[in-house]
């Protein structure tokens, strides 16, 4: 009987999945980023993806519909994932043990994956169920309220580490593990490689702590009006959305 | 030769002339023999005057003829071919005759490689899992029909050969096995050094298998999709081969298999 082709296609799976999760990631906090340039370069942004500047009226199930895609690719990705994961504490004991005698920087990158991976498990759920559920809620000022006032700030720091940490360390991972751009001296690549991973960590972790306060600063301001809608200068009343 | 003596530290060097920066090294070793039931693990300290070009293979020749004559541990060619004296050097996998002790702290810890049986002392043994690892790969050429030995046998572009011996460089130290996280977890994992060998016969024109082939050797999470791309073989690899470009080929490979 010939061995099964499955752990091919699961390996080629869990990468695919992991490098357009990540790939999104670095698109989304350029999106939630746009609150740096202004309310109203945000609440455009928001708008643009319920379809609003196609149809002339904002479809938040369009985001609902997106947010739920995405949450299968991220419990796809986990359960793939979850496969190299220590099975039990005699394994988790072991690669412990040997990643703190080794001081080696990959076999290290591995365990932050395995840690921050697990907590994603909670943290990304509880974000992508939102956005899937109140989409329409996804502005200036509902984002801001759902920070400060919904207590999501604690959340969304947590994940903000988590994602760019992962997301990074992921696709360098990726690359050295299929050997792609490795050229002719690897060793060159891969120590440029890594190099450009910390930049990009850094780079997105502080985007997303810059976009974080300007969230949790406008949630402060906005807080006794919890619930309204913010209506930018070109519009003179709120928008009716369609589901 | 005379030997001059200096008169601080009174201490002399091997070439005679005296060195006032000789320092003085402790080497901790984790000593246990299995074959005794008494033996418990334990790490004991040796101390001794560190010599130039002093490698851990003197050092732990110095350490069994003064001072622990019972000591175990292996070697043969004394200059990184044989790849018998692996260990772990304070933590990383290396072999002894390649480590120079004036690069290190002068505090070093010595241990046995894991995964593979010890023997006693800093002595593994790395042949049983090599045999074992050959015969479940499979590593050897493979050929339809019987050579004829009478024949010369056919020619191989230089290029080829050149690449089939970069990989066949492999000394079976057991060094990457030592520093894969994934073999320490999951003790059925090939490791490196088996994924090398199959690269190796798998460039091998003369080696008749298909990918289909090799697919059934290492096509599963016990062989090249088991590997976490930690790359510790890769870092400490003593003899310095691309298993890198080694464990992301293999995968290429396997993966296309339909």
């Amino acid at each position: 009987m010939l061995a099964s082709r499955l752990p091919a296609r699961l390996d080629v799976l869990q990468s695919a999945s992991g490098v357009f999760l990540a790939l999104f990631m670095w698109l989304h906090m350029f999106f939630v980023s746009s609150i740096l340039l202004g309310k109203d370069a945000f609440w455009h942004v928001a708008r643009f993806f319920e379809g609003y500047h196609i149809f002339g009226k904002p479809y938040p199930i369009l985001v609902s519909g997106f947010a739920l895609f995405v949450f299968v690719m991220f419990i796809f990705h986990a359960a793939l994932a979850m496969r190299k994961f220590p099975a039990d504490y005699r394994e988790y004991s072991t690669f412990r043990k040997h990643a703190g005698e080794l001081k080696h920087g990959d076999t290290t990158l591995w365990f932050v994956q395995v840690y921050t991976g697990f907590a994603m498990f909670f943290l990304g759920s509880v974000h992508l169920y939102t956005m899937m559920t109140r989409p329409e809620s996804i502005g200036p000022y509902g984002s801001a309220d759902r920070i400060v006032t919904d207590w999501y700030w604690p959340l969304y720091l947590l994940l903000l580490f988590a994602v760019e940490l992962h997301g990074s360390i992921g696709l360098y991972r990726v690359a050295v593990k299929w050997g792609w751009l490795e050229g002719r001296n690897s060793a060159a690549t891969r120590r440029n490689m890594k190099r450009a991973k910390w930049l990009v960590t850094v780079f997105f972790l502080a985007l997303g702590l810059l976009s974080l306060a300007a969230y949790i600063k406008i949630g402060i301001d906005h807080r006794d009006n919890y619930g309204e809608h913010y209506v930018p200068a070109s519009l003179s009343v709120p928008l009716e959305p369609r589901q | 030769m005379s030997k001059s003596s200096d008169q601080t530290t009174g201490r002399e060097t091997q070439t005679g002339v005296s060195d006032q920066s000789a320092r003085r090294l402790t080497i901790k070793i984790l000593r246990h023999n299995p074959q005794d039931s008494a033996s418990e693990p334990r790490f004991e300290a040796f101390e001794l005057d560190e010599a130039p070009g002093m490698t851990l293979f003197i050092a732990l020749n110095q350490i069994r003829d003064e001072q622990a004559p019972s000591l175990q541990f292996d070697f043969v060619c004394r200059a990184g071919i044989c790849g018998s004296c692996g260990m772990l050097i304070n933590g990383r996998p290396g072999l002894a005759c390649r480590t120079l002790t004036s690069k290190m702290a002068p505090a070093i810890t010595l241990a046995p490689l894991p995964v593979f049986k010890l023997i006693g002392d800093l002595s593994v043994d790395t042949g049983a899992w090599a045999r074992q690892m050959g015969e479940r790969l499979k590593t050897w050429v493979h050929q339809e029909s019987e050579p004829d030995i009478d024949r010369l046998e056919e020619r191989m572009e230089p290029d080829r050969a050149e690449a089939i011996y970069e990989l066949d460089r492999c000394i079976e130290c057991g060094c990457c096995i030592a520093a894969c996280g994934t073999a320490r977890m999951r003790r059925d994992f090939v490791g490196a050094a088996g994924i090398n060998k199959m690269a190796r016969f798998r460039l091998d024109p003369r080696d008749e298998r298909s990918d289909e082939d090799f697919y059934e050797l290492v096509g599963s999470d016990d062989g090249v999709f088991g590997c976490m791309t930690l790359l510790g073989c890769n870092d400490v690899c003593p003899k310095e081969l691309p298993l890198q470009t080694q464990l992301a080929f293999m995968r290429r490979k396997m993966a296309r298999v339909k």
